[in-house]
């Protein structure tokens, strides 16, 4: 078991207070942050190898270290709160429980980009967490770690935070912005870059919350430390949100590299499969991420064990393999229906489509109708190289990456499971009323090893 | 700046987008743009019909770029490599797009004002397949009023935001937008205001479908049975320049000059648009020159068999006259 770092003292009663948190530690990268020059700590989250956990991977020191830094105008921090994916829910458990971690973590980023106004963007849904972090950012205020002259050292920072209208669109760091700035939340067309020109036209750093929050482990413990937990350009822990058929669904806090068997099977994580099945496949990162059938899943396909690592994860690309993403893991067990399962997300991403382009736009729509369709027994075999026609003609044509993530999990679902889409067209009557698809995806029956 | 388009060379300004440097070379290479307005700044880049590949980033860096990039937003290199009309991959993604911008469209082009000058049209009969996989309900909205003279309707619509960026451009206000989100959002005016302004008559030329129409001449007469004339008038409010279209004597719509790309010179007042529509209000300069292949001069669309056409041997010795005149021409 690894150390956990965000998740130490999540058991402590009243941690979301700040005098416990203070006394647990709390605030002390900021004295330190503080006393070091911001390029030191861009060099030192650098060092530290942390990626962006919000999806995509990018390095998070790379990403600071690109902010253009223009003499006289203002330089945002904006922190995306706007979880919306389907299967992640690790940020709100964080903002929830242990908000002070990700206001002690804004301070130092705040600090790291010269930034003296920085907003938490939260996702409108999320109500509780909003009135939580209100609250927290009241209590550093008035310790005086947050509002003019922190700690004394003349450093301004006012944090705020602005609910959002609760459209997964602007979890898009530039519909975001267009949000944040109270229009309607379109994402921009790059470049320009919002490191260049972001929000009001500024130069703005958009980050995750998990990745702010482990900027405080960073500056706490030295960049090299942190780099040492992980495996190769993978450092450091994240936090998994397991959810689906597992025996116990929650977030858990991992060091990347963890064998996915240890992380699926174990007590200490998610126990196994519930209710005695098997595992019949595995969307690792969110539903936007391929996903992969359980043996692939356990293995890649060069019969390797698969790790939860950046790395491993993508190992064999989109053929074989699928994606870290933002950590949503969901489990299905031998009695889910895949082609119900992909049905579902193409509906949320039609739903959650701006409008925008025009492949997105029509193209979600169109899947979920030929899904409906196929679920409901009427499908035709035609249908599966349609689906796969319509993905790629949306994927990578598209403004953001909303067109991607709804065109993967399709095109990667009809790739591993298409004799389970075939059965829904030749039992069309069957798959109404019994709606479990095939099991035989679950063979061979990965046996749990005997942990030490 | 150099930048190749198609293996053509052309020296353009720094700053200019892959799109208007095609322009400059012009002919069969140029990308469809059905949202980019070169008059509106900020438009482009929603439709994805100018789709190109840069095999070649620049001189400095020659990395290609990985996706394929909207040429109307994206800016031209030195020494930058585009592939258009060579690139099968962009020929295929532009034939996805066009179908997907076709699939929620009413295909109404028999019924509808816009036939004839409307670019979906022109850009279905060029980019298109001959049919359509799409095999379920379309979206239909009412049709609004918005104003006197103008009429929404947006089941025609593709979205590609030109009349909100006219509106927001060229008027002092906006009371029209995007309301709703995915495939069922739509241009509309918050509870059903009127859309009254000076200049609120450029949206209709700036639609690229027939989704905003002229009250004054809808269903009056279809586009290539009008002859269009430029002219002049004084005026107030706006240069005052035009094009009036005529039917026999009568001058039965009144828009701004359009160039090839469909893209009016200058934006016209409503005055001239809807309320001087006769001969004598204004000083003929002469024919408007459009192109011979246009379906306004030529009253049809430059034949070309459909692929079940040339396939099928009935439907071929049915139309061996039309082959034969189509190759002698």
């Amino acid at each position: 078991m690894g150390r956990k770092l965000l998740l130490e003292h999540i058991n402590v009663p009243g941690i979301n207070t700040f005098d416990v948190y203070r006394s647990k530690g709390g605030y002390a990268s900021v004295e330190k942050a503080l006393k070091m020059t911001p390029e030191e700590i861009v060099e030192e989250v650098k060092k530290s190898g942390l990626r962006g956990r919000g999806g995509a991977g990018f390095p998070t020191g790379m990403k600071w270290s690109f902010l253009a830094k223009p003499e006289g105008v203002a330089r945002y921090l904006v922190c995306n709160a706007d979880e919306s994916e389907p299967g992640t829910f690790k940020d709100r458990y964080l903002m929830t429980y242990i908000p002070h971690l990700l206001i002690e973590g804004m301070i130092v980023a705040s600090f790291a980009l010269g930034a003296k106004t920085s907003y938490i963007y939260v996702r409108g849904e999320m109500m509780p967490q909003i009135r939580i972090l209100e609250r927290a950012i009241a209590e550093a205020k008035a310790k005086g770690f947050l509002g003019k002259n922190i700690l004394g050292t003349g450093y301004d920072l006012e944090l705020y935070v602005q609910p959002g209208g609760g459209a997964y669109i602007c979890g898009e760091e530039t519909a975001l912005l267009e949000s944040l700035e109270g229009k309607r939340g379109n994402p921009r067309i790059k470049p320009p870059f919002p490191a260049i020109a972001g929000l009001y036209g500024c130069p703005t750093v958009v980050n995750n919350v998990e990745s702010i929050a482990a900027v405080v482990p960073i500056i706490n413990e030295g960049g090299e430390e942190y780099a040492k937990i992980g495996i190769g350009r993978s450092t450091g822990t994240k936090l998994i949100s397991a959810g689906g058929n597992v025996k116990k669904p929650g977030v858990y806090e991992i060091d990347l590299g963890l064998p996915v068997e240890e992380f699926l099977y174990s007590d200490e994580y998610c126990g196994g499969i519930a209710n005695g099945k098997r595992l019949k496949a595995v969307v690792a990162g969110g539903s936007s991420v391929p996903i992969l059938p359980a043996n692939l899943f356990m293995k890649t396909i060069n019969n390797e064990p698969r790790l939860m690592s950046y790395e491993s994860l993508s190992d064999g690309g989109f053929v074989s393999g699928t994606m870290m993403g933002s950590g949503g893991f969901i489990a299905y067990d031998e009695d889910q229906c895949i082609v119900r399962n992909t049905w579902n997300f193409t509906r949320f991403y039609h739903h959650e489509s701006c409008g925008q382009c025009s492949p997105c736009r029509e193209g979600t729509g169109w899947m979920e109708k030929v899904l409906h369709r196929l679920e409901h027994g009427h499908g035709r075999m035609s249908d599966m190289d349609l689906l796969v026609d319509v993905s790629k003609k949306i994927e990578g044509n598209t403004i953001c990456p909303l067109g991607d993530a709804a065109a993967w999990p399709v095109a990667s679902a009809i790739r591993h499971f298409r004799d389970e889409f075939e059965w829904h067209v030749t039992h069309g009557a069957e798959a109404t009323v019994r709606n479990f698809g095939l099991a035989h995806y679950a063979d061979p029956l990965p046996k749990p090893e005997v942990l030490a | 700046m150099k930048v190749t388009i198609d293996g053509i060379p052309v020296e353009v300004e720094p700053g200019t987008s892959i799109l208007n440097a095609a322009r400059q070379i012009g002919g069969d290479i140029v990308p469809p743009a059905m949202c980019y307005y070169s008059k509106l700044e900020g438009s482009g880049g929603k439709c994805r019909t100018c789709l190109v590949k840069v095999t070649k980033g620049s001189e400095k860096d020659p990395r290609p770029m990985p996706k394929l990039v909207a040429s109307c937003r994206t800016g031209v290199m030195d020494g930058m490599e585009v592939q258009n009309i060579t690139s099968p991959e962009v020929l295929e993604a532009r034939k996805g797009i066009v179908e997907m911008l076709l699939i929620n469209h009413p295909l109404d082009c028999p019924v509808c004002d816009q036939a004839g000058e409307c670019h979906l049209q022109d850009l279905g009969f060029e980019h298109g397949a001959a049919k359509t996989r799409y095999e379920f309900d379309r979206r239909t909205f009412e049709k609004i009023d918005i104003g006197d003279k103008i009429q929404l309707h947006m089941t025609r619509c593709i979205l590609c935001y030109r009349c909100v960026f006219t509106a927001d451009q060229i008027t002092n206000t906006r009371l029209h937008g995007i309301l709703n989100r995915g495939d069922h959002s739509e241009i509309s005016t918050y509870i059903t205001k009127a859309v009254d302004n000076d200049f609120s008559g450029n949206v209709i030329d700036v639609c690229p479908v027939g989704a905003l129409t002229d009250k004054t001449f809808r269903f009056k007469n279809r586009v290539w049975f009008t002859k269009p004339v430029d002219a002049h008038r004084d005026c107030d409010k706006c240069c005052g320049k035009t094009t009036l279209w005529y039917k026999g004597e009568d001058v039965i719509r009144v828009t701004g000059r359009k160039d090839v790309y469909g893209e009016v010179e200058e934006f016209i007042c409503n005055t001239c648009r809807f309320e001087t529509k006769k001969t004598a209000d204004w000083v003929i300069e002469g024919p408007r020159k459009i192109s011979h292949k246009s379906v306004i001069s030529a009253n049809h669309y430059e034949f070309t068999p459909l692929p079940v056409v040339k396939t099928n041997p009935v439907l071929l010795e049915a139309n061996k006259e039309q082959f034969e005149r189509d190759t002698r021409l």
